[in-house]
């Protein structure tokens, strides 16, 4: 697994590549919840691009995230091209939840 | 009768560095079959899901060299037999933990959909499981035979 955080303006920017189970999302979580306490930040993209794999405890990760930035007014967004990924986005209801983006700067566009 | 080809069975403790572990070791065994690519991944993620519950859900997320769980795979000409077993606190209502979005763990970010995700993914699945005893989850996938 490969995790990367940065920031754009209210933005957070969560790049993760590789394999994502239950076993990262753990550590994941523990990283991006601090960073979503610290103001201006209220919105998260989830970069997904290098994503090559992901099973039902990313679905949980990526909806608790979405609570947290909704309860602090923001927005949660998702770039993602990978097929298997993406099926398991759309067969949960993640997919309809984010906005979907073709790359960081769409994402972050207005910020 | 299908004709089996191999065979193979292992234990390993319930912690979740073993989950990345189970998922490579079943797709390097169904690889003597030489797979799809697409149904490779589809049987990993539900082995994946197969094995996370034990990890999560079986014996209340307490690792350790005590709580174990067993893999074991049957390889045919084009199909492959998953048997993922642990001997955790088991499942009261087997039907109903197989609803789509079906969880006892909220608090822990579980989206109820790992048994979803199995039976999608995979050809069969048969869920045994008794009170205090464990959980016995049966997977069959049947592959596409390379033109
Ligand atoms: N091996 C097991 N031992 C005990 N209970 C289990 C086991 N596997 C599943 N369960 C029970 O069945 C429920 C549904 O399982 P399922 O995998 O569909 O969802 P989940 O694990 O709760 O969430 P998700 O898989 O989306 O992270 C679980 O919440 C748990 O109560
Ligand atoms: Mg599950």
């Amino acid at each position: 697994m490969k995790f990367e955080l940065s920031k754009a303006g209210t933005f957070l920017i969560v790049r993760i590549g590789g394999e994502l189970d239950h076993h990262y999302c753990d550590i994941i979580r523990n990283r991006i919840d601090p960073e979503l306490m610290e103001p201006p930040i209220r919105n998260i993209v989830f970069d997904l691009t290098g994503l090559t794999f992901m099973d039902s405890s990313g679905i949980g990760m990526l909806m608790g995230r979405l609570r947290i930035v909704q309860a602090i007014g923001g927005n949660a967004c998702l770039i993602c091209e990978n097929k298997n990924v993406l099926r398991i986005l759309e067969m949960s209801g993640v997919m309809r939840l984010f906005n979907r983006c073709k790359d960081i700067a769409d994402a972050v566009r207005g910020a | 009768m299908m004709k089996e080809i191999n065979r193979m069975c292992m234990e390993f403790p319930a912690k979740s560095c073993n989950e990345g572990f189970a998922r490579s070791v079943v797709a390097a065994f169904a690889a003597q079959i030489d797979p799809r690519f697409d149904e490779l991944s589809d049987l990993r993620t539900a082995v994946s899901e197969g094995v996370t519950n034990a990890i999560v859900h079986a014996y209340n997320g307490i690792q350790g060299e005590q709580n174990m769980v067993k893999l074991e795979c049957v390889l045919y000409k084009n199909t492959i037999e998953i048997t993922i077993t642990d001997f955790g606190k088991g499942i009261e209502d087997v039907m109903q933990a197989r609803e789509p979005l079906y969880t006892t763990a909220p608090e822990m970010e579980r989206s109820g959909m790992g048994f979803t995700i199995m039976e999608t993914f995979t050809d069969d699945l048969f869920v045994e499981s008794k009170p205090g005893a464990g959980t016995k989850v049966f997977l069959r996938k049947v592959f596409t035979v390379n033109a």
